[in-house]
């Protein structure tokens, strides 16, 4: 029988008593069939195990990070409020304007859409952690906006710089319509897309150099 | 509706690592269980405080769930959990069945295809927003439909299929998935039950709360697409506001197997038309042994929306969905 991993909050007294039915029937073990005959027992044993693993180890920019999570949060709300990692900002909080892109295991997802129970033991990489990490160096994607001074109010830039190091990782000599599908879920407020386009053919040429 | 940005309501989350796992979970939970494969529908609903489940079974941890594998003499077979990127980027997918390669690319955005799962991709829940905004409409149980009243912003609803419900089924993959007589895998603790796709989709007529086959404990496991269309020639066209984000306003999806310059075989699926994709078994008659000249075009056209009837504002649908069948099948003349 496979692992049936439970982060509950168990406050709810209805949907405590639902939960620990799943769990038991998932489980399948002697020792749960007993707990279902213990009904109070259950009820505790369970809570515990649920609050232990809140406690959860996240991989973000390289450092392994402990951190207390709901189940219901997202990545986003963990990276800004818990982790003081406040460049994935927060635009929509719907999957809508791209403004919390970030990589997860060097693929671009919105942050605000994602829980971060569902990305424990894989690689985050948020704004913060695009430049080297000893030297300061930025990326080359960073060089580039810096090159073209590629945004406006810049609330978008994280989000797209994100987006432009996927593309650049994957397509290291994009054309101007390549780049303008691959961040296609990004949104400029300022519409300020000429400039950020020149920025991500900057970091195709600057890869070109590399 | 005030959009809250604030965190979602609280459920708990299981994270079971099985199929079986999984189906026991929700077999035990009943309507307190809400399936979650990438999110990207569900968690609308939850941000909204539309639809609170006090249960959420994450299929991230199945691994049996996700990827795509070489079935049976020919086809392939998706695991539901695989993503839109995987399918967009799968080297049998485009050489093969390059129709579901397009169709899968034309979703939402690059970030949603990276974590959208085709399974949640078909099994996603209408956008009408009446419904999405917490109204209590027939859809969501109640005993009225708003879309449908004479004065309704029904822009985005259906021309046809229509009973009670007006809303419109949003995927892109299903039509595809249609035209290339895709089986889709449903089990239940009771064991697996293979579905055609056309069969997978269920109008308001069926059942109005649902927008497929699937009951609250059934999980798509897999959909299998086997190699007759693999090949085919093929079209597919999607219409929409903008060239991201945006869901079909009508979408085509067409196979066609040609014989020297006549179309031997056709299967035609059209969506955002009505609360399922709509299959065009009459006009792949009409088509079956013509070269698809120009008349042949006109004729699939007209008879494609022959009974269509318009809402206050989605006439111009009418006209887009004549149009885009006359070009799938030009696509072959
Ligand atoms: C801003 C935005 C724009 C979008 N634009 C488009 C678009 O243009 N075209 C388009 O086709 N889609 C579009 N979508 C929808 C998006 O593609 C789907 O939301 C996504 O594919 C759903 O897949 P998911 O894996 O995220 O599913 P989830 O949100 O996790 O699930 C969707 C639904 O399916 C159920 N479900 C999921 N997997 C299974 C399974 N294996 N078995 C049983 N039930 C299951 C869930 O319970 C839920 O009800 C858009 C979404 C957003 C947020
Ligand atoms: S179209 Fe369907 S989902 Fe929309 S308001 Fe009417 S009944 Fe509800
Ligand atoms: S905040 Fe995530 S897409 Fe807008
Ligand atoms: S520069 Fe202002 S939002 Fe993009």
């Amino acid at each position: 029988m496979g692992e049936v991993e439970s982060v509950g909050l168990l406050e709810q007294k209805h949907s405590r008593r639902t939960f620990i039915k799943g769990v038991v029937a998932a489980g399948a073990t002697v020792a749960s069939a007993n707990y279902m005959l213990n009904g109070t027992s259950v009820l505790g044993a369970a809570a515990v195990q649920s609050q232990t693993e809140r406690m959860i180890t996240l991989n973000v920019n390289g450092q392994q990070r402990r951190v207390d999570v709901l189940p219901n949060e997202t990545l986003a709300m963990t990276l800004r409020y818990k982790l003081n990692l406040t460049g994935t900002k927060l635009g929509c909080d719907r999957a809508e304007c791209g403004a919390c892109t970030l990589l997860i295991d060097g693929v671009n997802q919105y942050g605000c859409s994602i829980l971060t129970h569902s990305v424990r033991g894989r690689e985050v990489t948020t704004v913060e952690g695009l430049e080297d990490p000893d030297t300061g160096e930025l990326s080359l994607v960073q060089q580039a906006v810096m090159d073209e001074g590629g945004f406006q109010c810049a609330f978008c830039a994280p989000g797209f710089i994100m987006s432009m190091t996927a593309l650049i990782e994957q397509n290291p000599n994009p054309t101007r319509a390549e780049a303008a599908h691959a961040l296609s879920g990004n949104l400029c407020r300022c519409a300020d897309y000429d400039k950020i386009l020149n920025c991500a053919m900057r970091a195709g040429e600057l890869a070109q150099n590399a | 509706m005030a959009i809250v940005k604030d965190m979602i309501p609280a459920f708990d989350l299981v994270q079971p690592a099985s199929i079986g796992d999984a189906l026991e979970i929700l077999a035990d939970n009943g309507e307190e269980a809400w399936v979650l494969a990438g999110g990207l529908d569900s968690f609308d609903w939850f941000k909204d405080r539309v639809k609170r489940p006090s249960i959420v079974v994450d299929l991230g941890g199945i691994s049996d769930l996700s990827g795509i594998s070489d079935a049976g003499p020919g086809g392939i077979e998706i695991g539901s959990m695989t993503s839109l990127t995987e399918v967009v980027n799968h080297p049998r997918v485009q050489s093969e069945y390059p129709l579901l390669a397009e169709a899968a690319e034309h979703v939402a955005t690059p970030q949603i295809r990276n974590q959208g799962t085709l399974g949640g991709n078909v099994a996603q829940d209408t956008r009408c927003w009446y419904y999405r905004s917490g109204w209590p409409c027939y859809r969501a149980g109640g005993n009225t439909c708003y879309a449908g009243a004479p004065e309704a912003m029904n822009r985005e609803h259906a021309i046809m299929g229509r009973s009670r419900c007006v809303a419109v089924n949003p995927s892109d993959t299903a039509p595809a998935l249609i035209a290339l007589d895709a089986k889709m895998i449903v089990e239940d603790t009771g064991g697996p039950n293979t579905f055609d796709a056309e069969d997978f989709f269920i109008g308001p007529s069926i059942d109005i709360e649902r927008m497929t086959v699937m009951k609250r404990d059934n999980l798509l496991t897999r959909i299998y697409i086997p190699p007759f269309w693999a090949n085919a020639s093929h079209y597919y066209e999607k219409v929409r506001d903008r060239g991201s984000w945006d869901f079909s306003l009508v979408s085509v999806a067409a196979a066609f197997q040609m014989s020297g310059s006549t179309i031997e075989d056709a299967r035609i699926a059209v969506n955002g038309v009505a609360p399922y994709p709509v299959r065009l078994d009459a006009v792949e008659s009409l088509v079956r042994g013509t070269s698809g000249d120009e008349a042949t075009q006109d004729a699939a056209g007209d008879l494609a929306v022959e009974g269509a009837v318009a809402l206050k504002y989605n006439d111009y649908k009418i006209p887009m969905m004549r149009n885009l069948v006359r070009r799938a099948v030009r696509s072959v003349a």
